[in-house]
């Protein structure tokens, strides 16, 4: 058991730079999320922190102590790749006790340690099989509990689930959550599925471009994006974005969206926003959820508007409902049971209590 | 085989269907040149047995070539009785099976570093190696013919005229060409194998020896067959560098003590051809299965 700190570490592929110098400190027993893109470096960082890939500049420290250039085998950890990797020719128990035979751990000793991660992953009448005969949500159990049984200080997982189905993805996920409550070892994840980072994560640390745009708990990613890719990359679908700019008017303030649409700004909020009257590149964010169907009592922060539907996809439990304003296409959710019609006006609410207003030119929500 | 017969059955039950029939014109041009070439390859070793229980009065004789009248083993108890040919045997198989370990002891470590780790220039290396191969031994057993007698000159070791020089001078054609198949087989192995080996905390030699060798094991079977084959069948080489009956190999034996001036004694000649090559044909039966079974299922989502 122990933390991961990563000080100003930097990866370049010749002159590619894949990871431009991020700080991170994952606390013992935390569950990270990395999460972001293809091409974001997160993969690249789990990497660096495993041992297979060099570091170019800063440190990674495990449980205090620089592992720059100690190899994988010394730092202690365990990893479970996308893939499974595992040794096609050894039986489930061969594989699972591979790390300990290298080490030379007693016999009955690795007995113990392989039944035991067998019985959490439920996979004790598979010990004798080989990877081929089993399917792939087995072998990735088979994968997770090579890593448990190793005790390490630190799991490591890259894209554990991308090569999953989608049901049994969801099942593994559910999986991966009992499995860290059960054996509480520092974990960093590393997925492009930002459902997977919120459902699983104490902390999620959403990068892009090689840099980290925000490190925080599901909850705060989601209600208190840092920036535009944040706040557009959690959350699905995606957060409508839409030019706007702030009026003020007897001592309101408004967004207005265009000609005909403009709304009350949230007295809280009048404050922080009074400065960007007028202010130009502005964009209005406001989440599909938050745009329902017309209600017969509205709360305080809620307003209702009148549009046009260009498309409606109707999910069973809920309709989303597409519309433009000004030519950007909007998209809200609404009951299913609330009569949306493509090509027919509609009347929806908007809920301005969960606005985001950011600056198009910093990338920065304000 | 029934595979494809039982295709075969269902293709001919049901008439309908463009698909179905051209599958079945498909196989029966299938079947058609694969006989034509079964038929091809083996018609020598077929000549080679009918000529093989001939008496010489037999062969001499015009009688259909592709019947035996009068079959008898005399020339292959005279052949299995005889100490020049079984001393060439011996001289064969000694050499071949060493030449095949010392190829796999050199071509496995050189294509797991060529192939797995990559280094400074391993790309080039690997090229160069396969470059070597593309040398003819006609070319090269000038050179070696030199060295051998220079090496003599130096040390006052004896090479020329040896059976067992052989062994040293075989690899030089064996070694490239297994390392190169090897170097196919090792990089055909998921990358995240050798990194979860490496995790796991495996140096580079477990590695090899736990992970690479089981996983390739049937590329190291194609390699095996490989220079198994070029040893017991080269010619060249033995036919330069080895002249005292004692010390030859069978595929020079045969053509150089069967034949006396212009006497050919073709009932032995073919009998021992036969013989001869029965060794490879042995070897290829029991490795086959594990030639083609795929070791590497399972490892990966693949």
């Amino acid at each position: 058991m122990a933390q991961v700190m990563l000080r100003k570490l930097v990866k370049n592929y010749d002159e590619t730079p894949a990871v431009r110098g991020i700080d991170l400190d994952i606390a013992d027993k935390e569950f990270v999320v990395l999460v972001g893109p293809s091409g974001c470096g997160k993969s690249t960082t789990l990497r660096m922190i495993a041992g297979l890939e060099d570091i170019t500049a800063g440190d990674v420290l495990i449980g205090g102590e620089v592992v720059n250039d100690m190899p994988p085998k010394d730092r202690d950890i365990a990893m479970v790749f996308q893939n499974y990797a595992l040794y096609p020719h050894m039986s489930v128990y061969e594989n699972m006790s591979f790390g300990l035979r290298l080490k030379k751990v007693p016999k009955d000793e690795i007995a113990r340690r392989v039944e035991n991660a067998a019985q959490i992953l439920d996979i004790s009448e598979l010990l004798q099989r080989k990877p081929k005969q089993l399917s792939g949500g087995q072998r990735q159990r088979v994968a997770m509990g090579r890593a448990i049984v190793r005790d390490p200080k630190v799991f490591l997982f890259d894209e554990p689930l991308s090569n999953l189905d989608a049901k049994l993805r969801v099942q593994m996920r559910t999986e991966i959550k009992k499995v860290h409550q059960k054996v509480r070892t520092t974990t960093v994840y590393v997925t492009h599925d930002q459902i997977e980072a919120m459902t699983l994560a104490d902390r999620v640390v959403v990068m892009n471009g090689g840099n980290i745009e925000q490190v925080g708990t599901p909850n705060d990613l989601y209600h208190t994006p840092a920036t535009k890719f944040v706040a557009g990359f959690i959350g699905s679908p995606a957060m409508n974005f839409v030019p706007c700019t702030i009026e003020e008017a007897a001592g309101a303030l408004r967004v207005r969206l265009s000609k005909d649409l403009a709304f009350p700004i949230p007295q809280e909020r009048t404050q922080r926003y009074r400065a960007l009257v007028g202010q130009p590149s502005l964009l209005f964010g406001l989440r599909p959820e938050h745009i329902t169907e017309q209600r017969p009592h509205l709360e305080s922060n809620q307003h209702p508007f009148e549009v046009e539907l260009e498309v409606t996809e109707p999910m069973g439990m809920e309709t989303m409902v597409f519309f433009l304003i000004e030519g950007t296409e909007l998209v809200g959710r609404v009951n299913p049971d609330a009569g949306a019609q493509a090509g027919k006006r509609m009347k929806l609410v908007a809920d301005l209590g969960k606005m985001h207003l950011i600056d198009d030119a910093s990338r920065r929500v304000l | 085989m029934s595979a494809a017969a039982s295709a075969i059955e269902t293709g001919a039950l049901v008439k309908r269907g463009s698909l179905r029939r051209s599958r079945r014109w498909a196989l029966v041009w299938s079947y058609v040149f694969l006989i034509m070439f079964a038929v091809f390859f083996l018609m020598p070793p077929v000549y080679m047995l009918i000529m093989g229980l001939k008496t010489s009065a037999e062969t001499a004789a015009m009688t259909n070539p592709w019947w035996v009248y009068h079959p008898t083993l005399d020339n292959f108890i005279a052949l299995l009785t005889s100490r020049t040919y079984l001393t060439f045997f011996r001289n064969s198989a000694v050499i071949s099976l060493a030449v095949v370990v010392i190829s796999m002891l050199i071509a496995v470590p050189a294509a797991f570093s060529l192939g797995r780790m990559k280094f400074w220039g391993s790309t080039t290396l690997a090229a160069g190696v396969f470059l070597t191969y593309l040398v003819p031994d006609s070319l090269l057993f000038i050179p070696l013919f030199k060295i051998m007698a220079w090496v003599h000159e130096h040390t006052g070791i004896t090479l020329l005229n040896r059976w067992w020089a052989l062994i040293i001078i075989y690899p030089t054609l064996t070694v490239p060409f297994c390392t190169w198949i090897m170097i196919g087989y090792f990089q055909s192995i998921p990358k995240e194998l050798d990194e979860a080996a490496l995790i796991d905390g495996a140096g580079y030699i477990q590695m090899l020896t736990k992970i690479f060798l089981p996983v390739a094991l049937p590329g190291i079977i194609a390699a095996t067959i490989f220079a198994f084959t070029v040893s017991w069948s080269e010619f060249l080489y033995p036919m330069a560098f080895t002249v005292s009956a004692d010390q030859l190999v069978l595929p020079v034996g045969i053509v150089t003590t069967l034949i006396n001036g212009d006497v050919y004694n073709w009932g032995q000649i073919m009998g021992a051809c036969l013989l001869g090559a029965a060794p490879p044909l042995i070897i290829y039966a029991f490795l086959m299965d594990y030639y083609i079974a795929g070791l590497t299922a399972g490892a990966t989502k693949g």
